[in-house]
């Protein structure tokens, strides 16, 4: 194997903000006023908050500091399935960083915002292209927000036929937010359990629902990486008994092109712009969730929505059945502006993406078949999963070999993820990473599982390159420190 | 494409170890019918293109300094020092994703528990979370919360109506599904909130009020925490402009038991509204009801400190079903921005800014009152406030705009009884002059 990624370099030590800095410094600088100063009513003024004075360097070096312990998609390979974390484009960094959009006020008359209600109108219309739905809310600020708003949509729609329902079908692998979204709408989950093929039975399906049943929060392709191939009877039997299929789109970066979901028989799908459209998730978060309906659930969408009067575009507030506000503003609409200029960058190859993100987990798959054990042996979506079943006899957990990944330079996949899965490691290569760097990590899990057997202690003890080793997570947990 | 290494040699050799013929035959476990045929209808554009697509877009919206925006009501412009868009470009804080492996994620982790850190210290709270959504997100989970840590018992809130009106709306989208009611408290004619018919509400869960308010007004929480204990509901208070802690006592002094807010004052570019930040804070004792990821300390197998996510067992990919909150994605990014701000201006400098931020207004108000406009609520504001106009100001106010001045919100579709009212706004970033011009125009 050629040399690996993974090695030392000088990492320094950094105390706690308020370790540092001495009163009286100052990191920022004060504008002079050139009003006089009027002194706050007495009854109202409090005391500073305890934050520590710091100048500028010592600013900018902690921070540089801090930078340097992490790993990032512009370090190495990130292969974090059901993440999909992809090369972030830098002209997309360009583009949300002019001041006519950084520096935009949200509450502006529509005639002093054209741009930013055009970027948004036009940004629905690709997402209802790429999808197949008929309409879109750019509201929901991350994943799960659009999931929350979906079942709000599902229940206003229920409503307004006159039906309460009050249980929702998710299958056992389906996201994990999704059962919690849910009953913030009251829905009480009901799983319903994939077949031996790692897949949704309409069988199952049918067993299930009911008249009681809101309908089925179903991921596709799900977290083992797999097209859900049954899903248009699947919605057919959901549709038959009033229920209504929701699509948890995380996944959709295999797609793209590839299926419109709208002609499958999903009702309302949410969109991770922060995964499949490529823009930054700086350490968690900010994302952004859109969700496209059908014309059926239009009408209940959050207001305000973007329109287009004549040549012109505006903010309109008047759709009766409307489901209301779920963000202050419109959302995210810094990281709507990366999103957008994804897709004009790549236009129609969005298909290849998929292809190639597919082709690479494929790839991965076959590969790391012999020395994994691989529970679904079946063709994948972008994403693989794995389990450590092989490695039992040397007492060698998933934890393990993942934590020796990092030695090796590259950031661990998903584990114990989904959890019908014993064990469980999921591997999503993305479309952005090169055959080499596939190459490169297939080699390191070869030698990882060699090292299983042979140097197990390697694998106990590692990551050992890091600047700190593992962690107790118990004690954090059992005495918990929030706050310094 | 540049983003897509392929090469079509490594796309054969890839292919030839899947064991499919061609790319099309990888997707050969999606049935035919679920298939898409054609071709997407989308625009394509070389760098160039784009870049002047995205030029053409972003000048057609009024921005500071060529327009003089007199506009606040939950989204503010004040100066982001340089180093903040510098190290937040830093790619390995930029392109890192949640903390999953806290052994390469140290940088994020102890960031965000000092963030968490100092947004206690801001407020006065005991513990902050990792962040939430924005202001509006983090009210109505606040008021969830509440009703959570009162065991679902207690099904009713009260909300001041002089909290952010689109807060307001939020929360009620939040509640529609559940059987949960909210109460809206009127406001007085010194532009706070009327707490006096809480008595008569039975079942309260919370209090929720907003400080400094819609209106740019100070409240008394004290008053309004003291009056939810007595009727045994935790008072929950939310604010747009955190910048006025620095100033103004904190809401932990005053009893608040939630803390809730918009933090994109602290050096988050407006961006039209978002992304923002949600900050959120409570009591210790509230903390395993609190919604949103934590951040904990602890130590590693060397005994070295160092910081992991913690008391996830509330989240959603352990218990599933029984989760209290769905929050995954938050606003890291955001947060991080105002951890930096935060360190930035410290103590001594926010006192400075804020004090600043409060003269501008002060100047601002009583130039507009000697030119002869009322000022409705005589209440001690900070950064805002609210003016009545001459009847009719609505074709000024267009006139004003076609001058590349926006003197702040009109006030009437959010509260009908205030006709010719404006709320308006004058940071740190509003010059004397600037004023002194807006004063003139509105005068003439």
């Amino acid at each position: 194997m050629k040399q690996s990624s993974g090695t030392r370099g000088l990492i320094m030590n950094e105390p706690l903000l308020w370790e540092k800095g001495k009163k009286g410094r100052c990191g920022i600088s004060i504008p002079k006023s050139d009003v006089k100063s009027s002194s706050m009513d007495k009854e109202f003024l409090g005391d500073p908050p305890d934050f520590p004075d710091l100048s500028e360097v010592d600013v900018v070096r902690h921070y540089t500091r801090m930078s340097q312990w992490n790993f990032g998609v512009d370090t190495g390979m990130y292969p974090l399935g059901s993440c999909t974390m992809k090369y972030n484009p830098k002209i997309n960094e360009k583009q949300a960083a002019l001041p006519g959009f950084a520096g935009a006020h949200p509450m502006l008359p529509p005639e002093l915002s054209q741009g930013t209600l055009k970027l948004m109108y036009d940004l629905e219309k690709y997402l209802c292209e790429i999808t197949g739905m008929n309409a879109a809310t750019l509201q929901p600020a991350a994943g799960a927000h659009g999931e929350l708003t979906a079942m709000l949509l599902f229940h206003a729609c229920l409503k307004k036929r006159g039906q309460k329902r009050n249980k929702i079908l998710i299958p056992d692998t389906a996201h994990g937010t999704n059962p919690a979204s849910a009953s913030l709408c009251g829905f009480k989950s009901i799983p319903a359990a994939s077949n031996e093929q790692g897949v949704l039975s309409p069988e199952t399906v049918a067993t299930l629902m009911d008249e009681d049943t809101a309908g089925i929060m179903v991921t596709n392709p799900n977290t083992l990486g797999l097209f859900e191939e049954n899903i248009k009877k699947i919605a057919e039997i959901v549709h038959n008994k009033g229920g209504l299929v929701y699509c948890d789109g995380a996944n959709l970066n295999a797609v793209m092109g590839i299926v419109k979901m709208g002609s499958i028989g999903i009702d309302a799908i949410h969109l991770n712009l922060h995964k499949t459209f490529s823009t930054p998730h700086g350490g968690g978060g900010p994302g952004a969730g859109p969700v496209c309906v059908t014309k059926e659930l239009e009408p209940f969408l959050p207001v305000p929505r973007a329109v287009k009067k004549g040549d012109a575009y505006e903010l309109k507030y008047d759709y009766p059945d409307t489901i209301g506000r779920i963000h202050a503003f419109y959302g995210n609409f810094g990281i709507l502006i990366r999103a957008y200029s994804y897709i004009l960058s790549m236009g129609k190859n969005l298909k290849t993406a998929s292809q190639y993100a597919v082709l690479s987990a494929n790839y991965i798959k076959q590969q790391l078949k012999p020395v994994l054990h691989l529970p679904y042996d079946r063709p994948c979506m972008h994403e693989c999963v794995f389990t450590d079943k092989f490695q039992e006899p040397y007492k060698i957990t998933t934890l393990d070999m993942v934590k020796r990944l990092m030695d090796y330079g590259f950031h661990p996949p998903t584990i114990y993820f989904p959890l019908v899965v014993s064990g469980a490691i999921m591997i999503e290569p993305t479309d952005t990473e090169s055959k080499e760097n596939i190459d490169e990590f297939i080699q390191a899990f070869k030698n990882i599982v060699k090292e299983a057997c042979e140097t197990p202690e390697l694998l106990k003890n590692a990551p050992s390159i890091t600047k700190v080793r593992r962690l107790d997570e118990a004690a954090a947990a059992r005495k918990p420190c929030l706050c310094g | 494409m540049r983003y897509l290494p392929h090469t079509s040699e490594d796309i054969a050799e890839m292919l030839k170890v899947a064991g499919a013929a061609d790319l099309d035959d990888l997707f050969s476990s999606i049935p035919d019918d679920c298939r898409f045929k054609g071709e997407l209808n989308l625009p394509e554009m070389t760098e160039w293109e784009l870049n002047s697509h995205m030029a053409d877009l972003a000048s057609q919206t009024a921005v500071m300094p060529e327009y003089k925006v007199f506009i606040g009501a939950g989204s503010y412009n004040h100066y982001i020092p340089a180093t903040i868009p510098y190290l937040i470009n830093r790619s390995e804080i930029s392109t890192a994703y949640t903390p999953y492996q806290p052994e390469i994620s140290q940088g994020t982790l102890q960031t965000i528990f000092e963030y968490q850190t100092l947004t206690a210290r801001l407020l006065g709270m005991e513990t902050a979370n990792a962040s939430m959504y924005d202001g509006a997100s983090a009210l109505a989970e606040a008021l969830l919360m509440a009703i959570r840590i009162e065991k679902g018992k207690k099904k009713t809130v009260a909300v001041s109506s002089l909290v952010h009106p689109m807060y307001r709306k939020a929360v009620e989208t939040y509640f529609t599904p559940t059987d949960f009611k909210i109460v809206e408290l009127p406001y007085l004619a010194d532009g706070t909130t009327d707490i006096s018919g809480l008595e008569k509400i039975g079942d309260l869960a919370a209090v929720a009020v907003q400080s400094p308010n819609f209106f740019g007004c100070i409240e008394n929480i004290k008053s309004a925490s003291d009056k939810a204990h007595n009727l045994n509901a935790l008072c929950v208070t939310c604010f747009t402009e955190p910048l006025a802690f620095g100033l103004i006592k904190n809401p932990g002094s005053q009893g608040a038991d939630i803390v809730c807010g918009e933090g994109q004052s602290m050096g988050i570019p407006q961006s039209f509204g978002g992304p923002g930040l949600g900050m959120f804070a409570s009591l210790n004792k509230y903390v395993r009801s609190m919604p949103g990821r934590l951040i904990g300390q602890t130590t590693d197998l060397d005994g070295k400190r160092g910081f992991v996510l913690t008391l996830a067992t509330r989240e959603q990919h352990i218990r599933r079903e029984k989760a209290t909150s769905n929050i995954c994605s938050n606003q890291g990014l955001c947060a991080t921005m105002s951890a930096m701000y935060m360190a930035s201006i410290g103590q001594t400098g926010i006192r400075q800014l804020a004090q600043i931020n409060h003269d501008k207004t002060e100047y601002l108000k009583s130039e507009l009152e000697k030119a002869g406009m009322q000022i409705p609520f005589k209440r001690a504001v900070f950064n805002e406030f609210v003016v009545k106009f001459p009847q009719g100001f609505e074709t000024k106010y267009k006139e004003l705009i076609k001058n590349k001045i926006v003197p702040g919100i009109p006030l009437e579709s959010y509260y009908p009884d205030l006709k010719d009212h404006y709320l308006l706004c004058a940071t740190e970033t509003i010059s004397k002059s600037d004023m002194d011009e807006l004063v003139k125009e509105v005068k003439s």
